[in-house]
């Protein structure tokens, strides 16, 4: 039962309390990841790259894609003699924005050289307007040349200063052909009955409301109040007749292939890398969205450790590895042929590849759209949030 | 009075100087700014989240009493009847607990799919359409949140019958009291410092809760909780987030008061 502490023993045993319970968040402060980042103007023994998960090839894709060779990171440690070490930490913009912002607004480096953040959600062009991002040093990165046209002048970095294309992916449409026939359009997605109850869509305002301005027949990348009440009231709609489930993040692939979903709005690499052969994926008759994840730099990093990695990824050979490992698409210009000379099957497949006719029907999304407080604050409401 | 001011008043304060607070991110200033509290009283279609409030309240609400149900029978049979085994089964109710909160959550995804025996079950025995499902539905939150929190009601329920000295039960008995007439003149009654804390223990904490609307609910079910996430995290939105959480925890505290002058406060400390 109870025994009466006095109130000096409470004193003292709560202050060792509180020293024993502060003392690993203290270390926390220390540490800040694993050596590396300064300002030195020559490339550290370490790199530390954050980055999101199947983002990158592995000893277990490269196989399946039928390819003999190490991983591109140990390519890059074998030619440089920088050890790369790779957190995969990064599961949503938000998230990893909300981890990081306290220190970078305080000017403090969060222990990583590299970190990537997707071009349609907001918080890419936030880290770049907040300065919390260092400028690349070009002269490390010759193979800048080989970045492809339409990535050069992208509007929240025209020149290219701070950030280099990661991964590209496309939004479109995905089913499961044990639970439904094709569905090949957004309309059928927001309107078919026999979907009711059955569809995915976005969380993220620039991937669903895109491909409901391609649609409705509006483009994406201006973005005026009235096209943008046509896109949220035909959500709202399918909301409220019940047609849609839920709105997804990361999470809408398995749902898909357990059947719980009939047909969701999905993103190429992630039905390529499924490989589940009753799933099916699509660009969406009236057009799909491109989107970029791309690579900064945040304070506190070593630019030029970052700019020797930059650089050797956008060699088209290792470009071409890299694309056939992870199945997004590279932004390197020649890599498809590279590719080919890899492995002429894999190369021929057209979700990691896409033909110039699919990249014309891509579209990108408008930042003042995805930046305008009136327009997220709607966007939250339709999701109940 | 140290432990109070640190953990509490101290991050209380921070709180609600930024829910007075205006500005867009990062730059926020203090500008006594109470339009931020007026404007998320408001009803959702003038911009306010009045509804996701309401909503919040009476899932916890429901959820208290669902856990209140079914917990009190089972800790019952524990206390009373399990005997050498009683350790074991309150080992079966901890022991979700070693599992993460979003694992346990998730779990119910797989629980209550379309495909899964639950749905299944219940659409042959024709308690679901054919077509019907439990996943995306008030149900399946609703049960995601009692399930995540009976062991909050379990728990302190079990110690209150365990500490009640069965030789008040004999005693009862002599005096010719039928078992049920002395569970609800003897063991009841002293059993009600658990109750009241069990249920506080439940409804505060489901009250804030967002995870469980977040995945095995629609927009239609989406409480304060998900509103409070999404405006600090998706619109880096912190004076409204903070304005949020100070009315939540205001009318949670005003409930509080409430419910204690109902009980009377030496139910508290039994």
């Amino acid at each position: 039962m109870n025994q009466a502490m006095t109130r000096d023993q409470l004193l003292r045993r709560g202050a060792a309390g509180l020293t024993v319970l502060s003392l690993p968040s203290l270390l926390a402060a220390c540490g800040g990841g694993g050596g590396g980042g300064g300002t030195s103007s020559k490339p550290n023994d370490v790199l530390n790259f954050a980055n999101w998960p199947y983002y990158i090839d592995t000893p277990a894709t490269l196989k399946k894609a039928g390819i003999d060779r190490p991983t591109t990171l140990k390519q890059f440690e074998a030619k440089t003699g920088i050890k790369v070490n790779y957190y995969v930490e990064i599961n949503d913009n938000p998230g990893y924005f909300a981890k990081v912002e306290g220190r970078l607004s305080q000017g403090d480096g969060i222990g990583r050289d590299i970190i990537v953040s997707t071009d349609n959600d907001k918080f890419l062009g936030e880290y770049i307007a907040n300065k919390w991002v260092q400028k690349l040093d070009k002269s490390l990165i010759p193979n800048i040349k080989n970045l492809i046209p339409a990535q050069q002048h992208p509007p929240f970095d025209p020149n290219r200063d701070y950030s280099l294309p990661w991964a590209s992916g496309m939004d479109g449409i995905a089913w499961n052909e044990k639970v439904s026939d094709p569905v090949t359009s957004v309309k059928q997605l927001l309107e078919d009955p026999k979907l009711k109850g059955r569809v995915g869509v976005w969380n993220t305002m620039g991937d669903t409301l895109g491909l409901v301005l391609l649609e409705n027949g509006d483009d994406p990348a201006k973005v005026t109040d009235a096209s943008f009440n046509r896109a949220l009231a035909r959500i709202k709609k399918a909301v409220d007749s019940g047609q849609i489930l839920k709105f997804y993040g990361n999470d809408y692939a398995p749902v898909l292939a357990k059947g719980d979903l009939a047909a969701t709005m999905a993103w190429s690499g992630d039905i390529a890398n499924l490989a589940d052969p009753h799933l099916h994926w699509v660009v969406p008759d009236q057009g799909g969205i491109i989107w970029t994840d791309n690579m900064i730099i945040p304070l506190g990093g070593s630019v030029p450790t970052a700019s020797t990695y930059m650089n050797f990824m956008y060699g088209p050979e290792i470009s071409a590895q890299w694309a056939l490992g992870a199945n997004y698409i590279s932004s390197v210009t020649g890599v498809k042929q590279a590719a080919e000379n890899l492995d002429p099957k894999a190369a021929s497949n057209t979700l990691t590849f896409p033909t110039s006719q699919t990249l014309s029907q891509m579209h990108q999304n408008d930042p003042a759209m995805l930046t305008s407080k009136k327009y997220e604050k709607e966007w939250l409401a339709v999701q109940g949030q | 009075m140290l432990w109070l001011a640190i953990f509490f008043l101290v991050p209380m304060g921070f709180l609600g100087y930024q829910s007075l607070q205006s500005g867009d991110f990062p730059h926020f200033h203090f500008t006594w700014e109470f339009s931020n509290y007026w404007n998320v009283l408001h009803s959702n279609h003038d911009g306010g989240y009045r509804e996701q409030y309401i909503r919040s309240f009476v899932y916890a609400g429901i959820a208290t009493a669902a856990c209140l149900v079914l917990a009190y029978p089972l800790v019952y049979w524990i206390a009373f009847r399990a005997g050498p085994w009683r350790n074991l089964f309150l080992l079966f109710i901890v022991a979700p607990f070693f599992v993460t909160y979003l694992v346990r959550t998730l779990a119910w995804l797989n629980i209550l799919a379309n495909e899964g025996p639950v749905v299944r079950i219940l659409r042959d025995v024709h308690v679901l359409g054919p077509n019907g499902r439990l996943l995306a539905t008030t149900f399946a939150v609703v049960s995601g949140i009692t399930y995540n929190f009976f062991p909050f009601m379990a728990l302190p329920i079990y110690v209150s019958l365990e500490q009640i000295d069965a030789r008040l039960l004999e005693a009862a008995k002599d005096l010719y009291a039928s078992p049920t007439r002395a569970f609800f003149r003897v063991t009841l009654p002293l059993s009600a410092p658990g109750i009241v804390a069990g249920t506080l223990l439940t409804f505060i904490p489901a009250a804030g809760d967002f995870i469980n609307a977040y995945f095995l609910g629609t927009p239609n079910q989406q409480m304060i909780g998900n509103v409070i996430q999404a405006k600090f995290l998706q619109s880096l939105d912190y004076p409204t987030a903070a304005a949020l959480s100070f009315i939540l925890m205001g009318t949670i505290m005003v409930m509080l008061l409430v419910y204690a002058r109902i009980v009377g406060t030496e139910k508290l400390t039994g």
